[in-house]
């Protein structure tokens, strides 16, 4: 079943003079519980199509569809709720909230987003952090956390809402090797654990080789698509019982 | 709720330096406002306290016509005695009245048996007078300080004269006055006090027995030239003038139109004037503290947003709706107007009591060395929090707004 179903995407940015096409007639689909890297250099594309699967912006022309929901067709406050309900982000930078602590910062969507009763939060909150192994840190602030804590607390907070997908941009770019490598790794036992359909680009040829599918942009097109291995697909159900599991 | 006011209170903490210079500035306008309102509030009623208590009364009651020609004291506009009657009635039965004075007031030449000039006299009932205008005793500088100064026979003579006439306490003088019939007749008084004027220099009232009024203009029955009454809180001047004017029934053309008029302190005293000017001045003071908490919330608040765009582009790609969003930067401008209110009432009333337990004093007219005692009602507090909060959390509307209409994907961007 596939979760992301994109036909003839294309994204067109107009300057003052110039238009540049940032992509161009992409079409693919996404099975659910994939593991699946978009891959190319700077300025092909990767980040444009992302936020495109994200919700964040909307294609020039093509159909999209995310989860079943023709998501082109979504107005702003409909995009904020489905993001809010469907898709978890991991960015490149973190992007924790400076002022609350890692544990704050993964409850936050179950607050701000889910409205989520507190005892519920609490527990799923410490089996998140359990999960991504920062249990010990969760009163620190982002600030006393290191790059590769910090991107854990973020996969934590992107899997707190039970999303269907996760869209990470480029989330060891800011990574030592060793560290991205561990990221990567971690963001598969997380698929494999509540079978969440991954979704990341990278540029970085050293970790490519972690990802079941490999997607490669070149000039806003898809050029290749390699299957390495087989999507672990999960139910929801089973994704839920891995979850009470943990 | 709760949650917001907690990442609220962490962004204004995230920004130490900035979130204290915005509460103090806010408690500084807050302070300046609750001082300057307990201060000209407590001056203002003190000067109208001493207006009124000392020979005006809080209202007055005349014949239509009366005021308008107050100038040239017309006898043939006094109160006639079925008049008084029934105003008499009226305000016997009014609770908040503390008391009343008739009066006949006159135009007299008054002589010392060498000079002679004119003066006001005031026919009064002593206890009534110095019921209704209870500072009258301490005007009185010179001579009997009690009803007594007011005994048949006796006058109270404003102190101008007194100095200009040479004229001492147990001195005889001479009163002499034409009654509405145009005869003239005249009656002999011991001086037994110098009145100091109320508000300074000037004044050329003076006071004698209502009894030796009514012999030197021959009045008969109880015709009077007006009735001062005396309420018992100042606050309820203009309720009590309408229920009288009611109980006389009065409506607005007969008060325009004749019959009988009842006028409050505030129609009859030119410092009416000041005291309104007093009134603006406070609104002027709280028109600043509007725009002191305006410009600083919304300078804050346009940096708080300023700066964490990114943050705002994570939330929102992350879910959280436009109105969570705005709530977020709403609930941060009022805690800081709440902050910067609690902090201002707190130091506010603490230099109002500092100011009370100092006795600063101060002088007014002849009264000196009156202490400053400067009160704020509870009301003039609540407003003026009240007021800051609701500024603040309006001073942040627009950023607050600005923020939620983020497009997440720009805002992610932004460096």
């Amino acid at each position: 079943m596939s979760l992301v179903v994109a036909q003839t995407l294309t994204k067109t940015y107009a300057t003052d003079s110039v238009q540049v096409k940032a992509l161009q007639e992409v079409s693919f689909d996404i099975a659910a519980g994939s593991f699946l890297a978009f891959v190319g250099p700077s300025g092909s594309g990767k980040t444009t199509l992302l936020n495109l699967i994200g919700c964040l912006d909307k294609p020039t022309s093509g159909n999209l569809e995310v989860a079943g929901v023709d998501i082109i067709q979504l107005g702003r406050r409909q995009a904020a709720e489905f993001r809010g309900q469907n898709i978890g982000f991991i960015f490149q930078s973190f992007n924790l909230i400076s002022v609350l602590t890692a544990f704050e910062n993964v409850e936050y969507p179950l607050v701000m987003v889910q409205e989520r009763p507190l005892v519920e939060r609490r527990s799923r909150v410490l089996k998140l952090l359990k999960a991504v192994g920062m249990l010990e840190q969760k009163n620190q602030m982002p600030e006393q956390l290191s790059g590769g804590q910090k991107q854990r607390v973020a996969i934590a907070r992107a899997l707190v809402t039970e999303p269907k997908l996760v869209l990470a941009d480029e989330p060891t770019a800011n990574l030592d090797h060793e560290t991205a490598y561990m990221i990567l790794r971690l963001m598969k036992q997380m698929r494999d654990n509540f079978g969440t359909t991954f979704i990341f680009s990278t540029h970085d040829t050293r970790i490519i080789g972690e990802a079941e599918i490999v997607c490669t942009l070149e000039d806003g097109r898809l050029v290749q698509r390699e299957e390495r291995g087989k999507a672990n697909v999960q139910s929801s159900e089973d994704r839920r019982a891995k979850l009470t599991a943990l | 709720m709760f949650n917001l006011v907690k990442i609220a209170a962490r962004n204004l903490r995230r920004y130490k330096r900035r979130s204290l210079l915005t509460v103090s500035l806010i408690a500084f306008g807050v302070v300046f406002v609750l001082v300057f309102v307990a201060v000209t509030a407590s001056i203002k009623d003190f000067m109208i306290a001493q207006i009124t208590d000392s020979y005006l009364g809080d209202l007055q009651i005349h014949r239509g016509g009366y005021v308008a020609s107050i100038e040239s004291l017309p006898l043939n506009l006094n109160l006639p005695p079925e008049g008084v009657s029934s105003i008499e009635k009226v305000l016997s039965g009014a609770k908040e009245i503390e008391s009343y004075s008739e009066r006949i007031k006159f135009g007299a030449l008054f002589s010392n048996f060498m000079e002679t000039t004119n003066i006001r006299i005031n026919g009064v009932y002593p206890e009534k007078e110095f019921a209704t205008c209870p500072q009258m005793l301490s005007r009185i500088s010179e001579g009997e300080k009690s009803v007594r100064a007011l005994e048949r026979g006796k006058i109270l003579v404003p102190k101008l004269l007194a100095q200009g006439f040479g004229a001492k306490v147990g001195d005889t003088v001479v009163v002499v006055a034409t009654n509405k019939d145009g005869s003239v007749n005249g009656k002999t008084f011991l001086v037994s006090g110098i009145l100091e004027s109320a508000t300074g220099p000037g004044g050329r009232d003076g006071y004698i027995n209502i009894e030796d009024a009514r012999e030197i203009l021959r009045i008969s029955g109880k015709e009077v030239s007006e009735i001062a009454v005396s309420v018992k809180s100042l606050g309820q001047v203009e309720e009590v003038a309408q229920s009288i004017r009611g109980g006389l029934g009065l409506g607005e053309k007969k008060q325009k139109g004749g019959g009988i008029e009842v006028h409050t302190w505030s129609q009859l005293s030119p410092f009416a004037n000041i005291a309104n000017m007093i009134d603006l001045m406070t609104y002027f003071i709280k028109l600043m503290l509007i725009a002191i908490v305006l410009i600083s919330i919304l300078n804050v608040m346009i940096m708080a947003v300023y700066e964490r765009v990114r943050e705002i582009g994570t939330i929102a790609a992350i879910g959280t709706l436009p109105r969570k969003i705005l709530s977020l930067f709403l609930v941060e401008g009022f805690c800081l107007g709440l902050t910067g209110a609690v902090v201002g009432v707190f130091f506010g009333l603490g230099i109002i009591l500092v100011l009370n337990l100092s006795k600063i004093t101060f002088n007014f007219g002849q009264a000196t060395g009156l202490i400053l005692a400067p009160t704020i009602a509870p009301k003039e507090v609540i407003i003026a929090s009240l007021m800051v909060i609701v500024v603040s959390v309006l001073a942040s509307l627009q950023p607050a707004y600005k923020a939620s209409r983020m497009e997440p994907i720009e805002a992610l961007r932004h460096i």
